[in-house]
This record gives C-alpha cells, structure tokens and sequence, in this order.
C-alpha cells in the first residue's frame, strides 16, 4: 500500500511522538481583566469599533445566558468551569495591522511553523491557480490578516473577519447573523453571543462559483484564554463554495475554552461545503489540559435544492462537544455529514450531528467514523427528523467505532424522529476491535506494528478522507497516523 | 531449517510454565507432524516461534537455518520465512483481503531489500492461487477473515502462506472446522508447497490431516515437551490408543 507507506514515512520524516503544535509564541498581548461581566462586554465591543447595535445585542445576549444552566447530558465529564478566571479577549498589542508589513514578525513566523503560508507571493510561487487557498488568520481573538481579498472580491466573493464585516456589511450581518443558530439556543452559543472575538465571514454572490478555496486557521496562543470564534457564511443562489478550518494550541496544563458558533446559509439551488481538520491540544496522557471545544454549527439549507454538507476530522481537544447539523428547509435540500473523530490518551469525545427534514424530498447522508484508543471515550449522538411536511424525507446513517486496545469505549447514540409515514431512514452501526492478537496477526505476515495500525485506520477512515480536498486530505491522514501514536503496546 | 533445542516458556504475567525443555528439528524438505492432547502447548509453541509477545523465553534456543531468532521482532521472523497458519485466523475489519496481501507481500518484500511488486504481477498470483484453493473473487474484496466461515479462514491462510513463500511453514490445527472436501482443498494446497527447501511443521490433535498431508516424521507432545518422535507410523498407533500412555511420559 504505497498510501500507508507514505503516511508511515511522513509521520517518521517529521519524528513526532507527541502534539507537534504545542509550541507557545512570546508575544505581547492587550487583555482586559479576567472575569466575565457587562464591562467586558462592552469592552470586546469598543475594542472592536461596534456600532451601537451590535453591543446592545451581544448585552442582551449576555444577560440572557445569565439565566442559563451549562448543559450536562453529553457523555463527558470535566470539573466545574470557572467563568471568571478566564480572559474573554487578547489581542496582540498596537493598532490593527492593514497590511503583512505591519504584523508582528513573530505572528508570521508562528503561521510558518504551522504550515501555514500567509504571503501571498510565496503561495503563489509553488501552486497552480486552481490549488490555491485563501486562508483567514485568528490569532486569539482576531483575525491577523486574509489573504487573497483582492482577487475574491473581483469575483464579487466578500471573504474578511466577521469584525470587518460588522463594519463594512453591516446590512447583511444584521440580516443573516443568528438566523441558523438562534441567540437563546444553547448555554455556550448564547455565551459567544455575548463575548465573540473573532472568525470569518464569507458571502458568495448569485451565481458565483467561488474560485478557489476559502479557509480560516485559529490558533489559541494566549495563556487563560478562551477563544470564542464566530463564522457567518451565506452562498446566495446557484453558488458554490468550498470552506475548511484548521485549528491548534500550545501546549499548557490547565484546560483553555473555545466556544464557537457557525453559521452557513445556502439559498436557492446553492452547495456550501465545510471542512474542518481540528487539532487543539488533546491534553496529556493522563488528561493534564488540553482544549474544552463546545461548538455550536449548524447550516441552513434555506432555498430549494440546495446542499451542504459538513466533513470533520477531529483528532484534538480534551474534550470535544460538537454536532454540526443541518436544517434541511428548501424541499430537494440535501445534508451530509461525514466524520472521523479520533480519541487518545485520556480524551472525550461526544460528537455527532442532526439532520432536521422539514422541506419535500429532503434527503441526508451521515457517515461518522469514530477511533478511539488509550483511555479515551468516543460517544457518537445523532439525530435524524422529519417534520410532517417532510413527505418522502430519507437519511442514510452509517455509523462506525474502532476501538484499538482494551481500556477506550465506544457509544452509539441515534435519535430517530419522523412525523410523516413516508420518510425513509436507515441506520446501519457496526462495532470493531484491534487489539494485540490482531496486530501480531499482521505482524506475523510481515507489517510493523505502526504498518499495521496505519492500514486498519486507512481503510476505516476512506470513505469520509475522500471528502477532503486533496492536500487536506494528505494533511489529514498524517495528523490521524500521529494521533493515534503509541495507541498499541 | 528450524532448530528449538530445550525450550523453556511461561506464560509473561502468570507463573505458568507452558513448554518444558522441548527439543525438535524440522530439516528442510521435512514435513514434521506434532500430535498431542489438547493443553499441551502445541499453539503457544508455534507462537513462541512466530513471535508473540505473551510469553517468556526462560531457557532455550530457536534457530532459523542458524540464525537465532528470538531476538527478532515477529515482522521480522515472518520476512526472514516463518509462516504461522493460525488456528483461529484474525478478523481485520476495514482492510480488503487484497489490499492485506498486497501490504504484507511488498512489507516481507522491503524488510528483504527486494523490490516491490508491479500490481499485475501481484493479481496474476493472488487469481492463480485464490482459484487452486477454491476462493471466490468476490471474498478477496471483502475485509480480511470478517465474517467468513471456520473454512473460508483456513484455506485464506493457506493462500497467504501460497503468496508469501515462506521457507518454514507451521500449520496449527489447519484441519478443524474443516468437512472432508476443505480439508482435501487445504491438503492440497499444503502439498502443492512442497519443497526441498521448505519445512513444514504440521500441528494437529487428529490423524486425519496426516492421510492427506503424509508427514515425513511425527513427534508426540505432552505437556510442553515432545515425548516420542517416530515415522508416519507413529500417528497411526496414536489414532488407535490415543494419547493416555503418554501422560505419564512428560
Ligand atoms: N496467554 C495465555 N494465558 C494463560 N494461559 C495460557 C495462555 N496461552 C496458553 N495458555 C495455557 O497453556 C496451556 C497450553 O495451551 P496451548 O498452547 O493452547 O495448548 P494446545 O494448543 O496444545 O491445546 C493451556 O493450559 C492453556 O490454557
Ligand atoms: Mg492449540
């Protein structure tokens, strides 16, 4: 298998053993004081230079989560959060930088060494045009810089930080922004409501083929911080676009927040695709830190026949609370979801999606692959409706566990819900183990262990890499093969 | 050819001593049967040639054509030519029959310094030896051993052991699960093996196999030592008194 070899020989080339990103950058970062009240309200929205509605609307957010409980029904466990030992805002020191001279040299350096290039001359020396991608960089809580503005805008394509946007489109955050994920809908959305720093914001005009593809890459830097990203991306009718966000952390002890809300809203006859490769720092072994990721990402498939889909690989985080879904409005619209969720050393996982048929002839697909290893516990959740008006509603659910060793668990959670006789919906689930007699097996036929595990992953994890453009889909099979590093023996 | 000279192998984590001093040597060319009562450590002894890692090497030697190979991991074992038919094949989920064959023969191939193998001569192997013993195209597609009958798993070892041509061939119980005309197909293919330079350690608690495989020499073994070594004949007297008057050997 010259595929796995590859993967084998990557992962040994860059000789890692552990989280590769956890790297910290020493930089100087303006904060306010820890804690959460109006104040910092008010304070996130004035460092940003809000309009009035925009801070009245984040207050009545906060005031309503006051209200709020954390929820408790995932199958994770973690201590009490303490709400206000965190800093809800960090931003690296001095004005907003308007071009690449002007950020700090170390910001860039911290991109370079995550791989990810941000001048656009260097991009465009090595990559055929149709491979090039755009890439929006948040740095804590904002977003550094975004590359390839110019020629995005040329084909009317609006991709800047949802910051920008508030100021320079203010008309269309205010018409889209909580349409999909309502202010009020869950504990941590009505928490980023109030608080959100930073994330992208993408608007693909009627008709348009967005012409490369779009990506946002956030990184946690600063200590105690929480990060809480917020995404807004509508493809208005007939257009397409392909989106991915990459994430990491350093390394740190204690646990760090992100809580994020995204939002996509497809129209007429539009496709809005979603990748995510989300690597936050895991913790350690025996679940010393690591990222509480509490997400909140749900598309709208508004218009008729229009289409998203969610694609997911989730290697990361000490604790992951996700379940991108999608409401299938528009009749003909159609959802997909497809994910592989690893989990190491001591790392939780409870993630899944729904699909919501409300339209005619909706149909979804989800295909959810989850690994667990160590001591670490993988629960898939998913819930699959249709509304009465829903008629000839169909979802196919295929949904895998891999539990390599002994000492990890796996959970199948499926909620089925549906409200008129003529929906179809098949789950299939299956259930599968290696453990040390399979990997002597393969070891008495002449694959290494790493060989061996590589080859069992690759094959189980197939079908949703292929959903990953390319060179992403390289990235992340490495970052699975890694993940999973001395799982066995 | 193999050599075990006084084996002596306990369970890792238990106090439990399997093989007692056991000596044996299968020549090349040699089709060696060892029959023995269930318990008596005939799988751990194959496992411990292979190279698993359970147990305890107390005392000892194993040699391979004179090359020690307890210091070897078991991948390595295998591409230095053992070949463990296992007596419950492993079920690998996810991973196309083929796609397993392919990953292990160029694996044992690299660990060898040769080249790999060009795909079209790889399928020409894998059809040719896949239809000798019987296998449908289709079951080569699906994952490895998952879901396939007792028999379906013991001719797909004896097809791996055809592709990887190893010079040391250990069948552990290859003949249970098997009806009279699998048995004849995996005997067959067994046979077809024959070398003068390959050796075969033929593992089994029956005589049966030993009609269609007809070993070269027959060693009794009772707990984890070899009790009696003889010709053919041997199984034969073992078939009609059974084992009793060997318990008391050990
Ligand atoms: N991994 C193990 N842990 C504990 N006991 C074992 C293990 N492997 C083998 N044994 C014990 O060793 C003895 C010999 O087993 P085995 O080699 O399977 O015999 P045979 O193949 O001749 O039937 C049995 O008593 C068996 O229960
Ligand atoms: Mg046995």
């Amino acid at each position: 298998m010259a595929a796995v070899q590859e993967t084998i020989d990557q992962v040994k080339s860059i000789d890692v053993t552990e989280y590769k990103y956890g790297f910290v950058t020493d930089i100087e970062m303006e904060k306010p004081a820890k804690g959460l009240t109006e104040d910092t309200v008010r304070y996130i929205s004035a460092r940003k230079n809000e309009p009035a509605w925009m801070l009245e609307w984040r207050l009545d957010a906060f005031r309503r989560w006051k209200t709020m409980k954390e929820p408790d029904w995932a199958r994770v466990n973690y201590p009490p959060i303490d709400y206000q030992d965190i800093y809800y805002y960090a931003a690296p020191k001095g004005a907003a930088p308007q071009s690449l001279d002007e950020i700090d040299p170390a910001i860039l350096e911290t991109y370079k060494k995550l791989g990810i290039p941000l001048r656009e001359q260097e991009i465009l020396a090595g990559v055929a045009p149709e491979n090039r991608v755009a890439v929006d960089a948040v740095f804590d809580s904002v977003s550094v810089v975004t590359t390839f503005k110019k020629e995005l805008a040329q084909a009317g394509v609006i991709f800047c930080s949802i910051s920008d946007a508030i100021q320079e489109r203010p008309e269309l955050v205010k018409k889209y922004l909580a349409t999909v994920v309502p202010v009020t809908d869950n504990y941590f959305a009505t928490l980023n409501c109030a608080v959100f720093t930073d994330g992208s914001f993408v608007y693909i005009p009627k008709g348009v083929r967005c012409p490369m593809e779009l990506s946002t890459y956030f990184r946690i830097n600063e200590q105690n911080t929480g990060q809480f990203e917020r995404t807004l991306i509508i493809a208005e009718e007939g257009s397409y676009v392909s989106y991915l966000e990459g994430c990491t952390a350093p390394k740190r002890d204690e646990n760090q927040l992100h809580a994020a809300v995204v939002e996509l809203i497809a129209l007429d006859d539009a496709e809005i695709k979603y990748s995510t490769v989300q690597n936050w720092y895991p913790g350690d072994a025996e679940g010393k830190g690591g990222i509480y990721n509490f997400v909140t990402k749900r598309g709208d498939c508004r218009g008729r026949n229009s289409k998203i889909s969610w694609t997911q690989v989730e290697t990361g985080s000490a604790i992951t609370w996700k379940y991108p879904s999608c409401i299938l409005r528009g009749d003909g619209s159609r959802g997909e979801f497809y994910s592989i969720a690893v989990s190491n050393g001591a790392q939780q996982v409870d993630s899944g999606t729904k699909m919501i048929h409300l339209g005619k002839n909706t149909t979804s697909k989800i295909i959810a692959k989850g690994i667990a290893a160590g001591k670490s516990d993988s629960t898939y959740r998913g819930m699959v409706s249709a509304h009465r008006k829903a008629t000839g509603a169909r979802n196919f659910t295929n949904c895998d566990s891999l539990l390599i060793g002994d000492q990890c668990g796996a959970h199948t959670i499926p909620y089925i819900e549906a409200k008129t006789a003529t929906a179809i919906f098949e789950h299939e689930a299956t259930t599968s183990k290696i453990g040390e007699d399979q990997l002597f097996y393969c070891q008495q036929r002449g694959l290494s262990e790493e060989e061996a595990v590589a080859l069992i992953v690759n094959g189980f994890v197939k079908e949703v890499l292929q959903q990953l453009p390319m060179e992403f889909a390289v990235e992340a099979q490495k970052l699975i093969t890694i993940s999973l590093e001395g799982s066995v023996g | 050819m193999l050599e075990i000279r006084n084996l002596v192998v306990k369970i890792a984590d238990e106090d439990k001593q399997i093989l007692n001093g056991l000596s044996l040597t299968v020549n090349d060319g040699e089709v060696a049967a060892i029959m023995g009562p269930n318990g008596s450590g005939k799988s751990t002894l194959s496992y411990v040639i292979a190279g698993k890692e359970d147990y305890e090497v107390l005392d000892g030697e194993i040699l391979l054509d004179g090359q020690n190979v307890l210091e070897m991991e078991a991948d390595a074992r295998a591409a230095a030519g053992i070949f463990l038919a296992f007596q419950y094949p492993l079920e690998i989920p996810g991973v196309a029959t083929m796609t397993f064959l392919k990953a292990a023969m160029n694996a044992q191939r690299r660990a060898r310094g040769e080249a790999e193998l060009l795909t079209p001569d790889f399928i020409k192997a894998v059809n040719g030896a896949a239809d000798r013993l019987g296998i449908a195209k289709d079951m080569l597609r699906r994952p490895l051993n998952v879901g396939f009958s007792g028999g379906e798993k013991k001719r797909m070892e004896i097809l791996q052991m055809a592709l990887l041509q190893p010079s040391m061939c250990i069948l552990d119980e290859t003949d249970s699960g098997l009806d009279i005309d699998a048995l004849r197909i995996v005997a067959d293919g067994v046979n077809a093996l024959r070398d003068p330079k390959r050796g075969f350690l033929v593992i089994t608690h029956y005589q049966r196999l030993l009609d269609h495989i007809v070993p070269d020499t027959v060693h009794v073994m009772s707990k984890g030592r070899i009790v009696k070594s003889g010709g053919k004949e041997l199984a034969l007297e073992l078939e009609k008194n059974g084992y009793a008057g060997y318990a008391d050997a050990a």
